[in-house]
């Protein structure tokens, strides 16, 4: 690196907002290579998920932030501080761990101050700070008691106030509910976001569930194989999806292939106009509920929208909605629609061109 | 679950053999210490003599110190030994674990007695040890103290225990969940806090089953200062066969032996109830 790209990588360090900075991370086990050149950015409060299958990636870049394990290549920087160079116990970070990793021989007041006791703060202001702490998760009841006494729920929040006691900048959760069952883990969600908008202190949080990264986060992160599929916000990561698999993994879609010529694309009976980008082979995502039955066929004669007939191969009810898997030419399409009576035969459809994202196969 | 008889039939045997060979046994010998023996006879007379002869001769409170002396000796050699041993292999080993755990285990097959014996070349006046320091001109003559000494005791019984002080600590240490030790290190602990605050209290029941087996064994020991001991490091296992051999005084062999068993229940009574206390699962 050149002085000059030095002063510049610097400036962009003290310009930006980002608080945690991932530059061109890489990580080999052996032969193996997990995480392929992730660059990534978190800003300081941001709750920013790590959405992927298992195999990934996610946990092991969360490790590597953490210090558990040294990058093959690239760097991490913290605040204008290098981090990946640092032991794990000097870094302004902190972990919640998957299965809360709770000291079983210590009581819960004395596991919520054990980040505390190890750097000797003064006793008053320890016992201050653990009382915060554990009122802040609602645990002031139980600070006696041992942490396989309490439940998973429990369990989650003492690992929690652990982890916040010393006011990190910055914490990682490595797939903190994924104990948990169904109900306490929808509970754990919303109490989760609604603490760390109260602290304000930015979260990476790792997970394998697509509906928990869309209910708690401000951005997501989609890794596969090792590498960053697309980072976005939740809303515009399911609406405007990058890739095929982005738009497959959160939520469910339709995968249209065909051709792009002038403003027009032809996927098999189906066309969509008016599009971007080049002329060439192209693939579309075209979620289910952005397709409408439509009845009346003279309606569906307006633009913009797009219709096509198609035949009714199955249909599941949902309780409010249901998935119909229709055939077009021999392509199978999925529609949600509005719960209602049977259906069968051949229907006219509708979409809006606008809700037919082009994307990287 | 099981029918009364089935669970009869099942317990018979085993209480058969407890009563026949531990029980009984124990009662006799307990019976024997309230006896005397007159004109080299046992005589079945009720009394206290032999625990007053033990309390007010002072030969046998002195050996008996000397005794846990070195048991004492013994347990602490074997548990420097035996935890750092332990935590290198639990923490450090990596793929040489499997071999270095069979290395520390075969000792435990190889006889006591060869092992007694291998010691008495080691150290003895024309022994291994001697040749080597004069072969290099450290010592100009033997050095006589190597062999028939406490010391000698300390080092064979500390070698032959080592490996039942590593193994309850080695399995102390695997037993601790990694992600702990991660969990510590996040919180701002370094390796040295790290072990204080986690690792060694979590060992602890380990530690303390292991500092137990060398104590007790080391304390009833009769064969190391029968080998490799002399005079100067006879122990209270020696007094009590030498007693129930050539001194043919079977009451008071009894009444020390009553003694020993005493302190080793108490011992053994403790040491499970901090185990406990100390556990956490």
């Amino acid at each position: 690196m050149s002085a000059a790209d030095a002063i510049s990588a610097q400036n962009a360090r003290l310009g930006s907002t980002s608080l945690l900075e991932i530059r061109d991370i890489a990580k080999r086990f052996g032969q193996t290579e997990v995480l392929k050149n992730i660059s990534l950015q978190i800003a300081g409060g941001e709750f920013l998920t790590l959405l992927g299958e298992s195999g990934s990636g996610k946990t092991t870049l969360l490790r590597l932030i953490a210090g558990f394990e040294q990058p093959t290549s690239g760097e991490i920087w913290m605040s204008s501080e290098r981090l990946d160079t640092l032991p794990p116990y000097k870094r302004r970070v902190n972990t919640v761990f998957q299965n809360y990793a709770l000291f079983p021989h210590l009581n819960v007041r004395e596991n919520v101050a054990y980040g505390l006791r190890v750097k000797s703060a003064p006793k008053n202001e320890i016992a201050a700070r653990v009382e915060d702490a554990l009122g802040m998760v609602k645990m002031r009841d139980f600070a006696d008691a041992r942490p396989a006494t309490l439940s998973g729920g429990q369990q989650q929040r003492i690992a929690l106030a652990r982890a916040l006691i010393n006011r990190p900048q910055l914490l990682l959760l490595d797939e903190p509910l994924s104990a948990l069952d169904a109900n306490l883990r929808k509970q754990m969600q919303s109490e989760l976001k609604a603490l760390q908008r109260e602290i304000g202190i930015a979260f990476l949080f790792v997970t394998h569930d697509q509906d928990e990264a869309m209910a708690l986060s401000d951005r997501i992160a989609l890794l596969r194989n090792g590498a960053l599929e697309q980072v976005a916000p939740p809303r515009e990561i399911y609406s405007r999806p990058a890739t095929a698999y982005a738009a497959q993994f959160i939520g469910q879609t339709n995968l249209l292939r065909g051709e792009v010529r002038g403003e027009c694309a032809t996927c098999g009976a189906i066309r969509i106009y008016p599009v971007t980008g080049p002329d060439g082979p192209a693939t579309f995502s075209l979620r289910p509920e952005a397709i409408k039955g439509f009845l009346d066929s003279a309606a569906a004669m307006a633009a913009p929208y797009m219709t096509f007939k198609a035949t009714i191969r199955q249909q599941t009810y949902a309780g409010s909605t249901e998935l119909l898997e229709v055939e077009c030419a021999g392509q199978i399409l999925r529609v949600r629609v509005p719960a209602g009576d049977p259906l069968q035969g051949e229907h006219q459809f509708v979409f809006s061109p606008r809700d037919a994202v082009r994307i990287r196969d | 679950m099981y029918s009364r008889t089935y669970k009869t039939l099942v317990a018979a045997p085993p209480l058969f053999w407890i009563s026949l060979f531990l029980l009984l046994p124990y009662a006799l010998m307990f019976a024997h210490s309230f006896w005397l023996v007159r004109d080299g006879f046992v005589v079945q007379q009720w009394n206290l003599q032999n625990y007053r002869a033990l309390f007010t001769n002072p030969l046998y409170l002195q050996v008996f110190l000397r005794t846990a002396r070195i048991a004492g000796s013994v347990t602490l050699c074997s548990l420097l030994l035996g935890y750092p041993l332990a935590y290198f292999l639990s923490f450090h080993a990596g793929a040489r674990k499997e071999l270095l755990y069979q290395l520390v285990i075969v000792p435990l097959w190889v006889s006591y007695l060869v092992r007694g014996y291998a010691w008495k070349t080691i150290l003895g006046s024309d022994g291994v040890l001697n040749g080597f320091l004069q072969y290099l001109h450290i010592t100009h003559e033997p050095v006589s103290f190597f062999l028939y000494s406490p010391f000698a005791v300390i080092l064979m019984l500390t070698h032959i225990y080592t490996p039942f002080v590593f193994l309850p600590i080695y399995a102390a240490l695997e037993h601790i969940p990694r992600p702990l030790l991660e969990a510590s290190q996040d919180l701002g602990a370094n390796r040295r806090a790290t072990f204080l605050r986690v690792i060694l209290p979590l060992s602890l029941p380990g530690l303390l089953a292991g500092a137990t087996f060398a104590f007790v064994l080391s304390l009833g020991d009769f064969l190391a200062p029968l080998l490799v001991g002399g005079p100067s490091a006879t122990m209270i296992a020696n007094i009590v066969q030498s007693l129930f051999g050539a001194a043919y005084d079977w009451p008071l062999g009894a009444a020390i032996s009553v003694c020993i068993l005493l302190i080793t229940i108490s011992l053994l009574f403790a040491t499970e109830h901090l185990e406990k206390r100390w556990s956490f699962k």
